[in-house]
């Protein structure tokens, strides 16, 4: 789960890392009025929105004057962002963060992340501030210091000076660099974040090292121990068909593609993908039902794919294991029927009472055109949309 | 032969008394030789009941010794599920088959250092793995057993439907498997694709090894170079995700590309340099095992 810049910052803040005084807004009043009681000469407004790359999207701006904070919170409230991390439609900016403007003589970069090959969390740092960390890591990566952190003792004094030191932090700042790096580790253990970024970490005219940005993503997996993060969760920033199918139970990832899959299991659910391509398709989705598909279940499963307008087929590919074919092909013939499913749709099964499951696709009545194994059904699906010239609805 | 279980392995459960427990101890203890190797449960609140006639004890030690049990298996809820993989390795066991899906990555952090400090010997399988089979002795795990053969092919995947798909392909073309072992879908877990591959290196019995790898992660690609400088044996491969976009969690946790590294074409690309046979289409898994079989 992500969360706001302005929400990390505040996380940040009780751990003890130094960030730019700054106030969440939803209005242009409010900004106004932010901008104002923080009282600087400057003022920086920026967009909150869970993707990055907002300052080269437009979404970060620098105010000189009242005037200037009205006009520019104008501006980006409410704007459509479109950033390198949004895709061509963007992302609406309902929240904005206003700042102190901020004294930078040097950036740098921070990054938190765990490290499946140590498997501790990797203390990541660069000179290359502001930078975006894929790149240098990609062109340089012999400017990227990284430490495996001891999950029993945390950053080690030697561990936070040495990194401090490498990327240029100027001695008499150490110590506070330190600090700085041990309470952005206590922070990223306490929370279960699986991913904490500060970039830029900045060196201020007066020798202070201070976060100006902040990103913090959480594993999923631990919100059930922080409610108070789960009420973070800003669900206008996360896609409505993802935000539904998970309250199903369902994993479902909308994709550009215009044949949508429901297969059970993760693996098995990107090779489903992989296949639709590789005979010349393109998928609408990544679907995962899990390991109970029931009636209901299959019902959003159909409901939520059949909302994409660019959808002209369906394949199901199942093996059922544990979930028995005749189970599957029941709940499949009447969801079908309830949502009146009007795409073609193929459907591969395979495992425990396959035969029975078969039987019962056959007679349901319904067109299902049924797929041998996954490369008939692949075929079959990609033929399906191809015949289909344009979408139902 | 076969790799880490076979029909003198001896399982306790833990977490037998709840619904998955339950079921998936019932369904293995049917397959095989199950009845023999399935003998003991843990619930602290239970000892001293059974389960269908399998004695439950207070603890994982307490079974070992009362039973001589030297696996177990793993069905305990997230919450609870690094503090039994703990409690499995301070028994000694040889190895721990975690099934849970859905534990913190930061618990099995913690649980990973605990192991590797105190020199542990214990084996970790998963966690969020389907677990291990060897057809026709044991099954351990959730797997449907009835899609196996016994035969000379090693499976290593991460995955657990994507595995079975694997398996009944092979089984389809008469080709029977020596062990099947998924490792998990999360990102910090036990054994990797290259402690597997050098199980089934040194297994006589398996001539040839089919490892189902996805995005995410490196753990393809040092199997990859470990198989390039050590194995005996042919290898032939197939990584699922390569029409997955990059930042998007694709179900498993650990199946998330980010920093440019572990995407489907990168692992697939070394696994090609490493003298490894890949398949694009994962319905051809079996087939290109098969092309490679000296026979």
């Amino acid at each position: 789960m992500k969360i706001h810049e302005y929400q990390a910052k505040e996380l940040l803040r009780k751990y003890g890392v130094p960030t730019p005084r700054g106030v969440p807004c939803f209005s242009v009043d409010e900004s106004v009025q932010a901008a104002k009681a923080l009282g600087g000469r400057t003022c920086v407004v920026k967009a909150q929105i869970h993707a990055g790359g907002r300052g080269k999207g437009g979404g970060v701006k620098l105010a000189r004057s009242a005037d200037e904070t009205r006009a520019l919170a104008g501006q980006i409230l409410g704007m459509q962002l479109v950033t390198h991390q949004t895709g061509p439609q963007g992302q609406k900016v309902r929240r904005l963060l206003i700042e102190e403007g901020a004294d930078i003589r040097k950036e740098y970069y921070l990054g938190l992340v765990v490290d499946r090959g140590t498997q501790t969390v990797a203390l990541m740092a660069s000179a290359e501030g502001g930078m975006d960390i894929e790149e240098v890591a990609a062109s340089h990566p012999e400017k990227i210091h990284r430490v495996a952190i001891d999950p029993a003792t945390g950053l080690k004094d030697a561990e936070g000076d040495d990194v401090a030191r490498r990327i240029g932090i100027p001695e008499s700042s150490v110590p506070q660099a330190r600090g700085l790096l041990q309470a952005l580790y206590r922070a990223f253990w306490d929370t279960d974040a699986s991913l904490v970024e500060v970039n830029p970490l900045i060196l201020t005219g007066d020798g202070r090292v201070v976060a100006l940005d902040a990103k913090m993503t959480f594993d999923d997996n631990a919100l059930f121990r922080h409610p108070e993060l789960a009420a973070m969760r800003d669900l206008d920033e996360e896609d409505p068909a993802e935000v539904e199918a998970s309250k199903f139970d369902l994993n479902y990832i909308q994709l550009e593609g215009d044949i949508g899959c429901l297969v059970n299991g993760a693996g098995l659910a990107m090779a489903t993908m992989d296949i639709i391509k590789f005979y010349g398709g393109q998928p609408a989705n990544f679907l995962d039902v899990g390991g109970g598909a029931t009636t209901e279940k299959v019902t959003e499963a159909f409901k939520i794919m059949l909302r994409n307008p660019s959808l002209k087929a369906i394949l199901v590919n199942i093996f059922g294991g544990i979930m028995k074919c005749d189970v599957i092909a029941t709940a499949l013939v009447a969801a079908a029927k309830l949502v009146s499913l009007k795409v073609p749709l193929v459907v591969r099964l395979e495992g425990t009472n396959v035969e029975l499951g078969k039987t019962i696709l056959a007679e349901s009545g319904l067109p299902i055109i049924s797929g041998a194994d996954m490369a008939d059904a692949a075929q079959k699906v990609v033929a399906a949309a191809r015949a289909s010239s344009s979408p139902v609805r | 032969m076969s790799i880490l279980v076979n029909r003198n392995t001896r399982v306790v459960t833990q977490g037998i008394t709840g619904k998955t427990g339950q079921f998936h101890t019932r369904t293995s203890r049917d397959y095989a030789n199950g009845r023999n190797c399935y003998v003991a449960g843990v619930n602290p609140k239970k000892a001293g009941e059974d389960f269908e006639g399998i004695p439950i004890f207070a603890t994982v030690a307490e079974a070992k010794a009362k039973t001589g049990v030297d696996t177990s298996v793993i069905y305990v809820p997230p919450p609870g599920a690094a503090a039994a993989i703990w409690e499995a390795v301070e028994a000694g066991l040889d190895l721990v088959i975690c099934i849970t899906e859905g534990i913190p990555v930061r618990d099995m952090i913690e649980v990973r250092d605990r192991m590797r400090k105190c020199g542990s010997k214990t084996l970790l399988v998963g966690p969020n793995c389907p677990g291990v089979i060897t057809p026709d002795e044991i099954k351990i795990g959730i797997m449907p057993g009835h899609i196996h053969r016994k035969g000379a092919i090693g499976v290593v995947s991460r995955s657990g439907t994507l595995t079975y798909e694997a398996v009944g392909q092979l089984s389809a073309l008469g080709l029977g498997q020596s062990s099947a072992v998924g490792t998990g879908g999360d990102p910090v877990n036990g054994m990797k694709h290259v402690d597997v591959l050098r199980l089934f290196n040194d297994d006589p019995e398996t001539e040839a090894v089919i490892m189902i790898g996805e995005i995410g992660g490196s753990d393809e690609e040092s199997a990859a170079r470990w198989v390039k400088a050590n194995m005996k044996k042919p290898v032939v491969g197939f990584i699922a995700g390569v029409t997955a976009p990059p930042g998007k969690r694709m179900g498993h946790a650990g199946a998330i590309i980010s920093g440019g590294k572990g995407t489907a074409q990168e692992k697939l690309a070394i696994m090609e340099e490493c003298g490894i046979k890949v398949t694009r289409n994962p319905a051809e898994m079996g087939k290109l095992l098969k092309s490679v079989l000296k026979r």
